[in-house]
């Protein structure tokens, strides 16, 4: 009776073997997931990084539709060559609020983790009509229906309260006040408040075209907020070493 | 009196059952589409409502049809196997997989010149890269191994195929499945998360296919009339357990409405990102490899008529690979902000992999001891070999990659495409091949038209992959070394868009490649179009088949 003649257990009873996968499945996971939700480490502490915006979570949605993520990483990696072509390694913490991550896996294109304050709307506004007239190289699709369709954020209140149950701090004024026309026009004697809310937040048209609120104002303003939430001169990274 | 003997022709609870379910789920689907938030969920609602209407009608129709009587379970002492839902897996991965192929060479193209996303939403390659994906992926392959499944199932169990509506829902219910996510992405609805894009809804109604999936399978098993389990069908279990364990971690989501394709996601930023990769490499894992060693390990004996090389080796492989897969994914995650031990642990378990990897390699090949010569005139036999050879290379590469340094280069560039495509195109691609080469022949009992072009198949689609993956190697390792040069005055030596302009000469010889490996599949399709179509019946040398329904 060798022990090879004990593997006949498994293959005599087919839910011993179930059972038996299940085990073996069940191990990796759970070591490498589970601890990520309570070692303190995992994400660090520090000030800066809130919610977005009804305005800014619309644009984001946006990316998401349009599979940005597949050509453009939001993760740059502590290498010297990316730290200086991108700026600052990228934070756990800058993406706790993302749902779903869009770190990526290809660059096709750069890394947008801070691209935020890089170009002018302006430029984003001519590279998503045709990105081949500001960069002569660029082999990214036109994205001109952009800026000629109407955002539709109708139900967008319905996506603050979602994701407030899951447990980003949307507050109850927050979901009353969604106030996209607040941070996308000119003017707009709402955009105090907002700005209240949502420290940073910026607002203005993004398009050039103030009469509408486009897809394009709201691609254009999340991706003007990207990494810029926190402040990198007063980053102290020994503090949180991991 | 016949009346009374003849066994009365009733409505069963699992036809009854079905249909009204159907009914209420067409009623369910039209209350949504009126009510959808966006248009895109309307037409969605719009298909589960007509797909609905059309499983009440051949449930019904398939009643009025049918004998009174329960199919048999034997006929003479003979397993009466059920291989309609067989045929029509085989016949629509066929289909899927040129799909697949083709949209694969359009998006290649794209990226090579980018004219052709022609300012249209639907075909950017931002959507039509995940319909690439899952079209060859779940369509091309999930369809094949649904197909393999069900008939090795029940040729190593000698039994028929567990339940009379079931099979059917599971294939045409799969097949719906990728029909939601196929329109799904050109028209904008996903998750983005990478090779589970659909959306809650799709993921909903897969969750219940799968489970059938999973009950057919295993209630096949339990009528077997061997003592033992079969080892290609311990891979399919682990297949189908793991992949249902996985689709349910990855896609643990809220929806913002029930009118509303959107949904978020429970987990967040560095959880989400290691739940999705745990996710996303053993997808891999166990739905790219484990259920793809189960065709090896029916098909290469079957066709070289050898006994598997090695029994205690399969044992070793089978429990140490999906112990150690597992362990993974977070080398997708290298240098990112997810915590260190995680990366270090999914690199240590990735350079472990390799092991049990080769271990299923060489029970594979070394099957074929005894019968090498038939690698010179069978080449269907010749495609599977090659497979795992190349299921060998990649299952190295793999490991390589994880090395942290390695990653450092190799991440974020088309290295990693070139190293999907290997086991992709050269694994996946050629075992599965191998297998329709061998099962439509068995299934329609007609013998395989052309043997000769089989060959050039294969010798076409195999200069594709090396076009495809030494290209992608090139343009790859060229544009991360590109991204971290520097001047001699310290400065970085070129523009990201320098690097995009250097790739275009390989996206060119790439598309090619792929452009050559769709050729062979329209080879295939036309060979076997003539084997299914021919009058011919094949000689006593093959296996007798029961008439399938």
């Amino acid at each position: 009776m060798s022990l090879w003649q004990k593997h006949a257990i498994f293959e005599k009873n087919s839910i011993v073997l179930v059972i038996g996968i299940l085990i073996m499945i069940a191990v990796g996971g759970l070591v490498e997931i589970v601890p990520l939700f309570y070692l303190k480490n995992t994400i660090e502490k520090v000030d800066g990084v809130r919610p977005y915006t009804p305005l800014e979570l619309a644009g984001r949605n946006i990316y998401v539709r349009e599979g940005c993520y597949l050509c453009h990483s939001q993760m740059i990696r502590p290498l010297r060559d990316e730290v200086e072509r991108y700026g600052h390694y990228s934070l756990a913490v800058e993406s706790m609020y993302d749902r779903p991550f869009q770190w990526g896996s290809k660059r096709t294109g750069p890394d947008l983790a801070r691209v935020g304050g890089k170009y002018s709307d302006d430029w984003h506004r001519d590279h998503m009509r045709e990105p081949r007239s500001v960069v002569p190289g660029s082999v990214m699709p036109s994205y001109s229906w952009l800026e000629q369709t109407d955002l539709d954020y109708q139900h967008i209140a319905q996506d603050l309260k979602v994701q407030a149950l899951l447990g980003v701090p949307y507050s109850a004024d927050m979901i009353a006040n969604v106030a996209v026309e607040a941070q996308a026009t000119t003017d707009n004697p709402a955009a105090a408040d907002l700005l209240k809310r949502y420290p940073k937040a910026q607002a203005r048209d993004f398009d050039g075209n103030p009469g509408r609120i486009t897809e394009a104002d709201a691609l254009i303003a999340y991706m003007q907020m990207l990494g810029t939430q926190v402040d990198f001169k007063l980053y102290d990274d020994k503090a949180n070493i991991r | 009196m016949a009346n009374a003997l003849a066994p009365q022709k009733t409505m069963t609870l699992g036809e009854g059952g079905l249909a009204l379910t159907f009914v209420a789920l067409a009623l369910l689907s039209v209350v949504v589409a009126a009510k959808a938030h966006t248009p895109e969920y309307a037409f969605h609602a719009y298909l589960f409502t007509a797909a609905s209407i059309a499983s009440v009608f051949a449930i019904i129709n398939r009643y009025y049809e049918r004998p009174a009587a329960k199919a048999p379970l034997t006929i003479d002492g003979k397993p009466n196997y059920n291989m309609g839902p067989v045929k029509f897996a085989t016949a629509i991965s066929m289909f899927w997989g040129i799909a697949g192929f083709l949209v694969g060479v359009y998006i290649a193209s794209e990226l090579a010149y980018p004219v052709l996303n022609f300012d249209l939403p639907w075909i950017t390659f931002g959507r039509l890269r995940p319909l690439h994906t899952s079209a060859v992926i779940f369509a091309f392959g999930g369809n094949v191994l649904i197909a393999t499944s069900f008939y090795v199932v029940q040729r190593t169990s000698r039994a028929r195929l567990a339940g009379d509506l079931a099979p059917w829902f599971v294939v045409l219910g799969y097949n719906f499945f990728i029909v939601i996510a196929g329109t799904g992405y050109l028209l904008g609805i996903t998750q983005s998360k990478e090779y589970a894009e659909p959306e809650w809804y799709a993921d909903l109604w897969l969750t219940v296919v799968w489970v059938t999936y999973f009950l057919v399978f295993l209630a096949t098993i339990w009528r077997r009339t061997e003592p033992h389990i079969y080892v290609a069908n311990w891979f399919y279990l682990a297949f189908i357990v793991t992949i249902a364990v996985l689709h349910l971690g990855n896609n643990a989501t809220v929806p913002v409405s029930l009118f509303s394709p959107k949904s978020y996601i429970v987990w967040s930023g560095v959880q989400d990102a290691m739940v999705q990769w745990w996710y996303g490499h053993n997808a891999v894992g166990f739905f790219l490899t484990a259920g793809f060693l189960a065709i090896m390990y029916y098909f290469i004996p079957k066709r070289c008529e050898r006994p598997v090389y090695s029994y205690r080796l399969s044992i070793i492989h089978f429990w140490a690979l999906i112990f150690l897969y597992i362990w993974a994914g977070p080398h997708h995650l290298h240098y990112t902000a997810l915590p260190d031990w995680a990366q270090t642990l999914g690199m240590t378990f990735s350079i472990m992999l390799w092991m049990p990897s080769w271990g299923g390699m060489i029970n594979g090949i070394m099957t074929l001891s005894g019968a090498w010569d038939k690698l010179r005139t069978d080449p269907v036999l010749r495609m599977m070999v090659v497979s795992v050879a190349f299921y060998g290379m990649s299952t190295f590469e793999g490991p390589l990659m994880s090395v942290k340094v390695v990653n450092s280069l190799s991440h974020y560039t088309d290295w990693t495409i070139g190293h999907v495509h290997s086991g992709a195109l050269g694994w996946v691609g050629y075992i599965s091949f191998g297998a329709i080469y061998c099962l439509v022949p068995w299934l329609w009992n007609r013998p395989l038209y052309s043997l000769k072009l089989v060959n050039w198949h294969f010798w076409i689609s195999t200069i594709g992959i090396v076009l495809y993956i030494t290209a992608m190697w090139v343009s790859g390792i060229l544009q991360g070394l590109m991204w971290r040069a520097y001047t001699s005055l310290g400065f970085l030596e070129y523009s990201f868009v320098e690097t995009v302009e250097a790739m275009h000469p390989f996206y060119v010889i790439r598309a090619l490649g792929g452009l050559l490996f769709l050729i062979g599949a329209l080879l295939m399709a036309w060979n076997l179009w003539k084997t299914v179509n021919s009058a011919e019946t094949a000689t006593s040398a093959s296996p007798a088949l029961a008439p399938a329904e």
